[in-house]
């Protein structure tokens, strides 16, 4: 069996375990530009936490990944859940409407990001042209310039693209439920929100828990569609920044304004590693727990 | 990223050996650069340089420029990489140099850089060793480009003074048409539009000051520019915030705008978009009548060689091409960007109103000077410009900030 065993685990040393290890060892050195100088402990996990400089670069970053945390476990996944249902319920053209709510998960997230900056372009962008054709004017909005708009044209252009993966594992696991568990419920004359908040919810349980902590790590990973649409600054000043966004421009620097600093990005990139592994720990073994056998 | 970086690894390695073995009969110099859109000039250019030196060839290969920095960090990083180096100047430079990636050059080993001016090689020089480690291909140019057409249409002329230009945008957009197709979603627009549009105002005695810390961003000169530069930005294109880089680049290529703040490398990429356009420039307006009218230069980038490399003598060879007066002649002349070598005679008229231009000229303050730690003054720039225009803030605010970050760590700022 070792020719089934060992190709994978020696692609994962070489390509994950090996890469994670050594970027933890490179945070704990000064970096002068590329070349490693000497080893100087926690001196840039303190800069990264507390450090004048990058520590309100980084804390507002983690809140903006907060932020999309939450509103992505609303609207992705609880939008996810409702999709699901209303298809569980085999509407009319129920098939095409499946096939619909997944197409936008294949696109790459690079034309994804393009289509929506499209969309969103406040002089000929579709959303504010359909504002004005509505008579909606003042609705209209540069969104992605807009410090008060850009975070959620985001998070929206995200759970737009991804909404179908929630939509087909709730669906999954709803068709999983024994047909007489509902009909029971249906006889007993529960009512539709009683039959979702009682029964359709806590046996959907293991796709919850899969799809939570898939959100968790991906809303602290979140960098592709940012990068796309508002660029390695998180602009307009800095509403937009992630921690992917920092990590990359302080590990690489970006051309256009900052330089390089290996050390400090190493830093960045395994506290964020151990944050998330830690909480996604939690969070699965939460989710675990209620999770239950029929 | 991690993966990627191994797979870059891996392909700078291949393609290194891949040269080892051709070396066999010639020498084959890698030349790695980031402007992929003058790939058809350097092979040119190559071409020539083989005619000259029939025992080696030049393998030119580019790369995304907003990844160009990473991939040549990388491979250098893993001992490899390119023989000749297109790198960029400043902090960008020092982060390559620093470590020793590059070789020094001198009069010995690169006679030609006596065809330099000093800021040229200043901008390609380590401060730790004042060494130059490159020779500079091009001088650019903050300033306002604009479409001669409109403005004869609409009987203007380019202004002198800052008046002057609030009442030409004033008109222009009473006629509806767009002053300053210039957006600001952008960041690093945003320090393009300062030095395009403020340097005037500022001054080259305010960057003496601001070098020898006898002011700092605090100054009422630069909150004071700061202040117009928020009136002005009224006449943006219309939702101006939302608008970036190519959607403004779009709007003046259209016609749809009247000016454009920016850098002269934005000429040739404008006529090349549209060759309908007739295209002049100007420098930022001046406060009041008689003081002097300024564009904010800086030197873009230069050919370095890669200090490991196995063939220096070649690599020397091609750097010393690319630092002769022939070859910034036709530099000059074929992509219209200003080469810095000296006495070039330019056949291009916006080319030689940019050249004429920058004999007067302060420098592109953020990057030239503030590029070289952590928050670079053009990072506090571009985003607190860009606050400041969105409305956010004042620019006695946006002044204050900017100096707080580079306080952090500028000595003469600190007393």
């Amino acid at each position: 069996m070792a020719f089934l065993v060992v190709p994978p685990i020696a692609f994962m040393s070489l390509f994950v375990v090996y890469p994670i290890l050594s970027a933890f060892a490179y945070a704990f050195y000064d970096w002068q530009g590329l070349a490693r100088g000497e080893f100087v402990g926690l001196k840039n996990f303190k800069e990264v936490l507390f450090g004048v400089t990058m520590a309100p670069v980084v804390w507002n970053a983690f809140l903006h990944n907060v932020y999309a945390l939450v509103a992505l476990m609303i609207i992705q996944n609880g939008g996810g859940f409702l999709f699901a249902w209303l298809l569980y319920k085999e509407p009319f053209g129920f098939r095409f409407h499946r096939v619909a709510v997944f197409v936008p998960v294949v696109l790459s997230t690079i034309i994804v990001g393009f289509l929506w900056k499209l969309f969103l372009n406040p002089n000929f962008g579709i959303v504010n042209q359909a504002l004005y054709s509505l008579g909606l004017d003042s609705l209209a909005k540069p969104w992605l310039g807009d410090s008060s708009t850009a975070l959620g044209a985001l998070i929206l252009a995200n759970a737009w693209h991804f909404v179908g993966f929630p939509t087909l594992v709730y669906l999954a696991g709803m068709q999983r439920i024994p047909p007489e568990i509902i009909e029971a419920a249906r006889l007993d004359g529960t009512n539709e929100w009683q039959l979702l908040k009682n029964v359709v919810w806590p046996l959907v349980a293991p796709s919850t828990t899969i799809l939570f902590t898939l959100l968790f790590i991906g809303a602290f990973n979140w960098f592709e569609i940012p990068y796309v649409m508002v660029g390695l600054d998180g602009s307009p000043f800095g509403t937009t920044d992630v921690l992917g966004l920092v990590f990359y421009r302080t590990a690489f620097g970006n051309q256009s304004a900052s330089i390089q600093n290996f050390g400090m990005g190493s830093a960045l990139a395994t506290l964020l590693f151990l944050f998330i592994v830690v909480f996604a720990s939690m969070l699965t073994l939460w989710l675990r727990r209620r999770e239950i056998q029929f | 990223m991690k993966l990627t970086r191994r797979i870059l690894m891996g392909a700078a390695a291949g393609s290194f050996l891949l040269s080892g073995t051709a070396a066999m009969a010639q020498t084959e110099l890698t030349f790695w650069s980031w402007r992929q859109e003058d790939k058809a000039f350097y092979q040119d250019v190559i071409k020539k340089f083989q005619a000259k030196e029939p025992g080696i060839t030049v393998k030119f290969e580019t790369y995304a420029p907003e990844n160009y920095q990473t991939i040549l960090s990388t491979a250098l990083a893993a001992g490899r990489g390119p023989d000749v180096i297109q790198v960029r100047a400043y902090g960008n430079l020092e982060t390559i140099a620093t470590p020793g990636y590059l070789l020094a050059l001198d009069k010995q080993n690169v006679p030609e850089l006596a065809n330099f001016p000093e800021a040229a090689l200043a901008a390609e020089t380590l401060r730790s060793d004042s060494k130059v480690y490159a020779v500079p291909f091009a001088m650019q140019a903050q300033l306002v480009v604009y479409n001669k057409k409109i403005f004869k249409d609409n009987g203007v002329n380019p202004p002198k003074t800052w008046d002057e230009m609030m009442a030409l945008t004033q008109a222009l957009k009473a006629k509806n048409i767009t002053p300053f197709a210039n957006g600001t979603a952008t960041a690093w627009q945003n320090e393009t539009i300062v030095g395009g549009l403020l340097s005037s105002m500022l001054g080259k005695e305010f960057e003496t000051d601001i070098v020898s810390g006898k002011a700092n961003f605090t100054d009422p000169r630069f909150v004071g520019a700061l202040a117009k530069l928020k009136d002005i930005g009224q006449y943006f294109s219309p939702n101006f915030t939302g608008v970036d880089y190519p959607s403004s680049q779009q709007l003046f290529v259209a016609g749809r705008a009247a000016m454009f703040a920016g850098g002269s490398y934005e000429v040739a990429n404008f006529k090349n978009q549209n060759p309908t356009l007739d295209l002049g420039v100007f420098p930022a307006p001046v406060l009041k009548a008689g003081d002097q009218a300024l564009i904010a230069t800086y030197y873009d980038g230069g050919y370095a060689v890669n200090a490991k490399t196995e063939k220096k003598d070649a690599a020397l060879k091609f750097v010393r091409f690319l630092a002769t007066p022939e070859y910034g002649t036709s530099f000059t002349n074929t992509l219209k960007n200003l080469s810095p070598i000296k006495d070039i005679k330019i056949e291009d008229a916006i080319t030689q109103d940019v050249a004429k231009l920058a004999e007067n000229s302060m420098s592109y303050l953020m990057l030239v000077r503030f590029r070289y730690q952590e928050p670079s003054g053009s990072v506090l720039l571009q985003s607190n410009v860009q606050k400041m225009l969105a409305g956010q803030q004042t620019p006695e605010q946006a002044a204050a900030e900017i100096n707080k970050g580079i306080a952090t760590y500028y000595k003469p700022f600190q007393k």
